[in-house]
């Protein structure tokens, strides 16, 4: 195109450019709120992991505001690629150059306060959904910032505030659960009272694993010799999984079991029933006294007292400690 | 190097990655399993009796000095070192575990605590290295490690919640007799004999069970070696169409 075809172009023959820009904006918005509208009402009630627990809930939350924040983002940008490329396509014939970009006051103040505001709504939502109860869902330490749901006591019993402490004990490749307050009895299957405050107490026995409980909206490291405090309360009553989210060997993918949300009478009915079943069989009796994690260097050291005072030294299946394995 | 042959290289480098990964998988994986014999159980008047042995050796060329399991095959009484078996489903399993291996404390003591059996209990005999019964038809719902050492491995299935301790001889003859050539027989060699009965499920499939105390010798913690390998301390129940 020559000069002079610009200028003629320019000279006020051809037909008014469309206000692109309002074009956009009102597409966008009509199809961001409509977009936004479907997450909250339609889509946010069915995500994952549901609303079985506060932290749950909690995280429902979160993926619903996040998805709702992102999508007219998405949408605008997929919205501007396809208006470009059928509205600013070139046409047959048309050889010529774009019209030269020149410095706009307007679209870079856009630009800059538009993603600066995105960036700190997510910074404060997200520094703000840390803090409040049970934020972090999982792995939320002995002493969160934040204020407890219950009480903490040695003892709990239906219809008070006290938190129900939880041991989970994870070891190749089988979970097993201690309920201290109920004399620390231990117990394959996990029973949880609904609308009680829950403080797990999550270890290991041997390697790394990762107690998850999806529905319960948990998920703590176990590691031997620590203890990884979470925190959640049950809002329905029902059935979930408990999956190992860490590689732990060769069964890991085998390693899980199923827990149960009842009332709160029910439960402490089982937990008084496995704990005076416990206390008749010897089992009880048998465990070592609760402590918050299983320490190898204490089970060892048991065990050498019973090598001792039975004079096994040396036979096998003698417990081998971290930095002391033993070939038989 | 023209196009062509760089995309012939690429290719070529291409199958011989995958190669070495199918390779791996059928050596190391595919062989673990097929080399291994499955011990098929029928049942009659609907029960079908399940036997094993648990050593503190094997026979093996490759790995003589790890623990192990064995299993009996039905018709020909003879030892097959293998875990991996198939019963019939809604079956009741008599199983009768002979152990050998010496006496284990268990990490945690809960799996001192039968559960799982019917009537939640096992049986349990134990006889000297001259086959002197020293407990004889014990029924108790716990063995415990601890205070008696009468512990060697458990035999658990956890998908069925099956978790039974594994009776042994007792501390003194764990440590002066135990049997030092497998498959162990009762001649010579302190040993328990423990049977209990479970229900086979309904469902047809693989069901894996396992020890669930760390008894790989030499490896961190115990958990290595023959706990995480097939045909040793771990395996598979089969349940077939009854």
């Amino acid at each position: 195109m020559s000069s002079a075809d610009i200028t003629a172009s320019a000279g006020g023959n051809a037909p008014a450019e469309p206000r692109h820009g309002l074009r956009l904006f009102l597409m966008w918005f009509w199809l961001a709120l409509a977009a936004d509208l479907v997450i909250w009402f339609v889509w946010y009630p069915h995500m994952p992991p549901g609303r079985m627990s506060v932290a749950a809930a909690g995280q429902q939350f979160d993926i619903a505001v996040l998805a709702i924040s992102g999508a007219p983002v998405v949408i605008f940008v997929l919205l501007y690629f396809t208006y470009a490329l059928v509205v600013w396509r070139a046409r047959p014939g048309d050889d010529s150059d774009g019209a030269p970009i020149h410095g706009h006051v307007k679209v870079q103040l856009a630009w800059i306060i538009g993603t600066s505001a995105i960036v700190l709504w997510l910074f404060g939502f997200g520094t703000y959904e840390l803090i409040v109860p049970a934020g972090a869902g999982g792995g939320e330490g002995p002493s969160p910032i934040w204020t407890l749901a219950g009480t903490q006591s040695s003892t709990w019993s239906p219809g008070s505030n006290d938190i129900l402490q939880v041991q989970v004990i994870g070891q190749q490749w089988v979970w097993t659960y201690r309920y201290p307050q109920f004399g620390g009895f231990e117990s394959s299957e996990l029973y949880l009272p609904v609308n009680t405050p829950i403080e797990f107490h999550v270890t290991s026995l041997d390697v790394i694993h990762s107690f998850w409980a999806y529905k319960l909206g948990i998920k703590a490291d176990a590691n031997p010799d620590a203890d990884n405090v979470a925190y959640t309360t049950a809002k329905a009553t029902g059935g979930f999984e408990v999956r190992c989210n860490e590689l732990c060997g060769i069964w890991h993918g085998a390693m899980y079991n199923s827990g149960q949300v009842v009332s709160p009478s029910a439960f402490e009915s089982w937990a008084s029933g496995v704990r005076a079943k416990e206390q008749a069989d010897g089992v009880l009796s048998a465990l070592p006294p609760y402590a918050l994690t299983y320490d190898p260097t204490v089970v060892a050291q048991l065990g050498k007292q019973i090598v001792n005072v039975d004079g096994i030294t040396g036979a096998a299946g003698y417990y081998y400690g971290p930095g002391n394995p033993v070939t038989p | 190097m023209s196009v062509p042959a760089r995309a012939a290289a690429l290719i070529v480098a291409f199958l011989i990655v995958v190669g070495l990964g199918v390779f791996i998988g059928y050596y190391y994986i595919g062989s673990a399993t097929t080399q291994l014999p499955t011990v098929h159980y029928t049942a009659s008047d609907g029960q079908v009796n399940v036997v094993l042995q648990e050593d503190p050796q094997n026979n093996s060329a490759t790995r003589p000095d790890w623990v192990s399991y064995f299993v009996q095959d039905p018709v020909s009484k003879q030892w097959l070192h293998t875990t991996l078996f198939t019963v019939p489903a809604n079956t009741k399993v008599n199983m009768t575990i002979y152990g050998y291996d010496g006496c284990t404390p268990l990490r945690n003591n809960y799996w001192s605590q039968i559960q799982g059996t019917i009537g939640g209990t096992v049986t349990v005999s134990q006889f000297d290295q001259h086959g002197k019964e020293y407990v004889t038809n014990d029924t108790t719902s716990d063995i415990n490690s601890w205070s008696n050492c009468n512990v060697g491995h458990t035999f658990a299935i956890p998908d069925l919640g099956l978790f039974v301790p594994v009776a042994s001889p007792n501390a003194q003859l764990s440590a002066n007799y135990l049997c030092s050539s497998s498959p162990c027989t009762p001649q010579g060699n302190p040993y328990a004999v423990e049977t209990f009965s479970f229900m086979s499920p309904g469902q047809t499939g693989s069901y894996r069970w396992q020890c669930l105390i760390p008894c790989g010798g030499g490896f961190l913690d115990g958990n290595g070696g023959p706990m995480q390998t097939l045909g040793y301390m771990m395996g598979f129940m089969y349940v077939v169409a009854s």
